[in-house]
């Protein structure tokens, strides 16, 4: 077990430890990727790379959006814009639960003094057509990670599985902290000149996006874009695979995996508008589904995804 | 004799899956082990999060030597036959021994399979078992192919005897058995070798890991109860939890905390399901107020500060989960004092099944039936009606939707703070049951109204829509919901025919399609050449063309006893004009399958509720051919007559005229029946004891009168003891009849009075049930 280490001061601190921490243990740290997803596991680096053969280690921070639950920032722990940690490791490692608690020492989580647990969770992605089984990292009765070994992603069996691990940033950063609500965590260190909490950068941002993803958003054209997204997606898959232009083999595999994402997000905006029906609602996630497994087919025909 | 030792050790198994994982553990390796000829004195199976262990004592060291002789062809049998014989015993030709036998020369294989020594057959045996556990969701990792609940790290297979303890060679994908194995994993360092089992679970205890789950049970049980003890509270029992948190710890530490003032007004069903399903809390009582006032978590280690920021942490979690709860029940009251009128308008947005429209098309159906039934259960039919229309408002409050086991508990709580009496919101909680065997039946008459509604709208609607169990396949509970009407019927006894009210209810599911959705029906009349017209509710043919209205409800039951009726299952259908071919391409939307009538739909529905009731009544311990005994005679659909009938010819047939009239009674009508089916005619009229030749013959005409005398009255007073009893008394004079008389005698007229006679016993027991299908 790695030597607990003092307790950090500060969100970003967190994050620095966490990136640090994976990145010696081989870890490709990585950016968040630059669209809305609602979760990291949207990631192509998660969902697309989970596919195939090919070893693969990655970490990054991804931001994540749930419009539904936004709370104007009134909530002391419910956002419709936050952070998750994502790792993902491809075989999972046979000592994964290790790293795993190793990271939480590294972030001040001592289990001389905590009890953390691992409770039963299987996790499902309807929309990716993904499953694994897991469990959901208790540590003093406080969920603070999410652990999943991938069985199935796009419809694709997982050969070999990968390990995934979320941490859900504010959460397990608010208890580490020991703050009670998200708006009064300090982002920065709080002996910084300019000190900054967590409220002062997004209070003003999650009444915003709060009152644009109940009431402002325009529905037609989020059905629009929907609907836009999901025919790009098919059109670019549909492209033959030979590129005249270059003579080379290219599938566009991953511009079609961000139209993907994008029909997801319109569909959780639409969602949050509240003009899906309970009836219709499946009916979207079996398309938005269809999408991704077409480009779990199409990633698994190149380079990075076919099996070596 | 050996003992041996098993462990398979991984990461957290699922504790809901712990429990049958030790049963199969045991059961698969020591079958395994019977099967290839060990045996063994007992086997005993333990779990924790991390393991699954077996210990077996008294093993027998080998199998014993087995020889098989096995007969085969003839000698002189075709080529093909020999080696055929030769491929299936493994077998050379030189090998095989020829034997005299009555048809000439045979040949015999003798096979001698060896004894063999325990490791290779419990290596054989683990392996196996391993790889073919019945987990109910198992799961790959790594670059592995094997499957386990979860990741498989390391195997103790470990067989000792005299000469000491030995590892049983065997690797299953990569992970080799040893000696080894870990203990907790927080508050021990490091692998360690164990020597027997009893080496084995001291150590581990030593490790701070307990290994009977029932001693961490029962810890857990002691602890948390001190510890309310110590603080002048009671521990709330709950079985389920106790089993679920010990299979959460290795090495269980309770801690009890208090919840916080602010919360302590929710209801104690809110608390208690709050921290039970998030966090796995016991509930802590204060016996003085009642309350649930504070709350037992149970965790996995001893920390350096006694669990004070363990239970600090698990306190946090809780004030916000209450938090929620708290928010959730304030807005909830706020809807429930204003009426409700928000979630009932919210249940039309709910769809109930693509198929049987919403939640609110729903509520409708059954409120219209739960007033129909109100008056044969005692219940006031305007409240029935309003109990069956608010029942179902709290699925749309937050707290059941994050709480959905709360159904019905919310919403008699709902219903009390808009203003309704405790009747109707008695309803709201109970019209749900009895969900289960041994849960309760409803009494109160508007509960009972409710649920009997509610139950059999639910049956109705999915034979409607031809969604019947089948096999082992019962996903909307239609069998639960049967045996809820069962019980609820005769637990109250409610008299009332079945068929009526499923063909109420079947009504009632009509008109509210006929309004919802198109409805159509066929019917002779509109036969057009070969194209059928299916005419929509909302058409009718009128000067102007095409006028929208829908069926009234006597147009439909008309329509639903008589001919076929179509649905519309998409809502585009649109009329343009009476052109045929128009229309044609209208309907091709409509359900394929049409709407059964509703004299099918009633049969195969009481079809289905007799053999249902069959599983029940013989549960009760009734037989089934007294049921069936029963099922013959009319008012079949009314239980509670069919049981009082069934119960009362149950206790007849037990005593000691039962059989015998039995017998007498079988005598008569085999003989009527033969000479029925011989002469072409029926023997049911005009015996006159004028034409009786002897004193028996005499005294059964006075029988039989005496016996219609009392048997008469007490049928229409449904007094079956009372006839049962009266029809014992002709026990003695059939008897004295067949003994002393032949029916068919030579003289016609003698013949067929008496024929005529025995028709009058078979009438008369016939009219208590139909004696020709008991058995006996």
């Amino acid at each position: 077990m790695a030597e607990t280490r003092k307790a950090p001061r500060s969100f970003q601190e967190i994050i620095l430890r966490l990136q640090n921490y994976w990145a010696t243990k081989g870890c490709a740290v990585l950016q968040p990727y630059d669209m809305e997803v609602g979760a990291g596991t949207f990631h192509p680096a998660t969902t697309l790379r989970s596919l195939g053969t090919k070893p693969w280690a990655a970490a990054y921070v991804q931001p994540s959006r749930r419009p539904t639950d936004g709370r104007y920032g009134e909530n002391p722990n419910r956002l419709q814009h936050y952070y998750q940690y994502q790792v993902i490791i491809k075989p999972s490692p046979p000592d994964l639960q290790a790293l795993y608690l190793g990271s939480l020492a590294e972030i001040g989580l001592d289990p001389a003094l905590h009890d953390i647990r691992f409770v039963e969770d299987d996790w499902e992605s309807p929309t990716l057509g993904a499953w694994g089984l897991g469990w959901e990292v208790w540590c003093d009765g406080m969920e603070v990670s999410q652990f999943t070994y991938f069985q199935q992603v796009g419809g694709h069996d997982c050969r070999p599985v990968s390990g995934e691990l979320t941490y859900g940033l504010e959460r397990l950063a608010m208890y580490v902290l020991g703050v009670d609500h998200v708006m009064d965590m300090p982002f920065n260190d709080p002996d910084s000149p300019i000190a900054l909490t967590y409220g002062d950068i997004f209070r003003q941002t999650e009444e915003e996006y709060s009152r644009h993803n109940f009431d402002g958003a325009t529905t037609e054209m989020l059905f629009q874009h929907f609907k836009d997204a999901e025919a790009e997606c098919q059109r670019l898959l549909d492209f033959p695979a030979d590129d005249p232009k270059t003579g080379k083999r290219i599938i566009m595999a991953h511009p079609a995996y961000d139209q993907t994402i994008k029909a997801s997000h319109l569909f959780n905006l639409l969602d949050a508008r509240g003009v899906i029906s309970v009836t219709e609602r499946q009916a979207y996630i079996g398309r938005v589904r269809a999408l991704a497994k077409k480009c779990a087919d199409a990633f698994r025909q190149t380079e990075a995804g076919m099996d070596a | 004799m050996a003992d041996l030792l098993i462990e398979l050790f991984s990461e957290e198994i699922p504790a809901r899956m712990q429990g049958k994982a030790r049963d199969d553990l045991r059961s698969l390796v020591t079958n395994g082990l019977v099967e290839a000829g060990l045996t063994y004195a007992s086997a005993g199976a333990f779990s924790t999060p991390r393991r699954l262990t077996l210990a077996i004592e008294g093993l027998t060291a080998e199998s014993k030597p087995v020889r098989e002789e096995r007969k085969g062809p003839n000698t002189t049998a075709p080529a093909a036959a020999i080696e055929g014989f030769l491929r299936s015993t493994g077998l050379t030709l030189d090998q095989l021994e020829r034997r005299a036998d009555k048809k000439g020369e045979v040949f015999f294989a003798v096979l001698e399979k060896p004894g063999r020594a325990a490791p290779a057959i419990i290596a054989e045996v683990l392996d196996t078992t391993i790889r073919t556990f019945p987990w109910p969701k198992s799961m790959r990792w790594g670059n592995g192919t094997l499957r386990w609940v979860r990741p498989l790290h390391s195997i103790i297979c470990l067989l000792s005897d005299e000469t000491g303890a030995h590892v049983v060679p065997l690797t299953v994908e990569g992970i080799t058995a040893s000696n080894t194995t870990e203990g907790h994993r927080f508050l021990s360092k490091g692998r360690f070798p164990v020597s027997s089992f009893d080496d084995y679970a001291l150590k581990l205890k030593r490790a701070h890991v307990v290994l009977d789950s029932a001693e961490r049970e029962a810890a857990i049980w002691q602890g948390a109860q001190n510890l309310a003890f110590a603080a002048g509270l009671e521990l709330v029992e709950d079985k389920g939890l106790l089993t679920e948190v010990a299979g959460l710890v290795e090495w269980p530490v309770p801690l009890l905390g208090r919840i916080a003032d602010a919360f302590l007004h929710l209801p104690p069903e809110v608390l208690q399901t709050s921290m039970k399903e998030h966090q796995k809390f016991f509930s802590v009582k204060n016996p003085k107020t009642g309350r649930i006032e504070g709350f037992v978590t149970v965790a996995n280690t001893e920390t350096t500060d006694h669990g004070a920021t363990i239970l600090k942490g698990n306190q946090k979690v809780l004030t916000a989960r209450l938090s929620d709860a708290r928010f959730f029940w304030e807005n909830d009251l706020r809807v429930a004092k204003a009426g409700m009128g928000e979630w009932l308008d919210g249940l039309k947005l709910v769809t109930f099944h693509n198929k049987l429209g919403s939640q609110a098309d729903r509520i409708a159906r059954i409120a219209a039936l739960a007033r129909e039934i109100a008056p044969l259960v005692g219940a006031d039919a305007d409240q029935a009606e309003k109990a069956a229309r608010i029942a179902k408002a709290d699925l749309r409050s937050a707290m059941v939707g994050e709480f959905p086991e709360l159904q019905g508990t919310m919403g008699r709580y709902y219903a009390l703070e808009s203003g309704e009496p405790d009747a109707i919101a008695n309803a709201a909680r109970d019209h749900y049951s009895p969900l289960g065997p041994s849960d309760a039946v409803p009494t109160e008459p508007v509960s009972v109204a409710v649920a009997l509604a509610d139950k059999i709208d639910t049956l109705t609607g999915f034979w409607a829509i031809d969604e019947k169990p089948t096999g082992s396949k019962d996903p909307f509970a239609l069998r639960r919901a049967a045996l809820g009407v069962f019980r609820l019927v005769l637990g109250n006894g409610v008299r009332t025919g079945l068929l009526d009210l499923a063909a109420s209810s079947y009504i009632g599911l009509l008109f509210s399609f006929s309004q919802k959705m198109l409805l159509g029906y066929v019917g002779d009349e509109f036969e057009n050449g070969d194209v059928i017209v299916r005419r929509t509710a909302h058409e009718k043919y009128s000067d102007e063309g095409i006028v929208s209205t829908s069926f009234n409800a006597g147009e439909l039951r008309a329509i639903a006893d008589s001919v076929d009726i179509f649905r519309a299952v998409s809502s585009s259908v649109s009329v343009s004009g009476t052109d045929s071919t128009a229309q044609t391409s209208i309907y091709t939307s409509y359900d394929e399958q049409p709407l059964p009538r509703t004299v099918g739909l009633s049969k195969d529905l009481l079809t289905f509720f007799h053999d249902r009731l069959k599983v029940f009544l013989k549960d009760q311990g009734i037989r089934h051919d007294i049921i069936d005994a029963c099922l013959a005679m009319p008012g079949n659909d009314d239980l509670t007559l069919l049981v009082k009938r069934a119960e009362a010819l149950a206790a007849f047939l037990k005593t000691e005229d039962g059989p015998n009239l039995l017998q007498g009674f079988k005598r008569a009508n085999t003989i009527l029946s033969q000479a029925e089916a011989k002469d072409g005619v029926e023997y049911s009229f005009g015996a006159d004891p004028k034409f009786a030749e002897t004193d028996e013959e005499r005294a059964l005409f006075t029988a039989l009168d005496t016996a219609e005398a009392t048997i008469t009255p007490a049928m229409s007073r449904e007094d079956f003891p009372a006839a049962m009893a009266a029809m014992a008394a002709l026990r003695a004079p059939i008897d004295g009849f067949f003994t002393s008389v032949q029916v068919n005698a030579d003289n016609p007229i003698t013949r067929r009075n008496r024929l005529n006679l025995l028709h009058r016993i078979r009438a008369i027991c016939s009219g208590v049930a139909d004696l020709t299908k008991v058995e006996g």
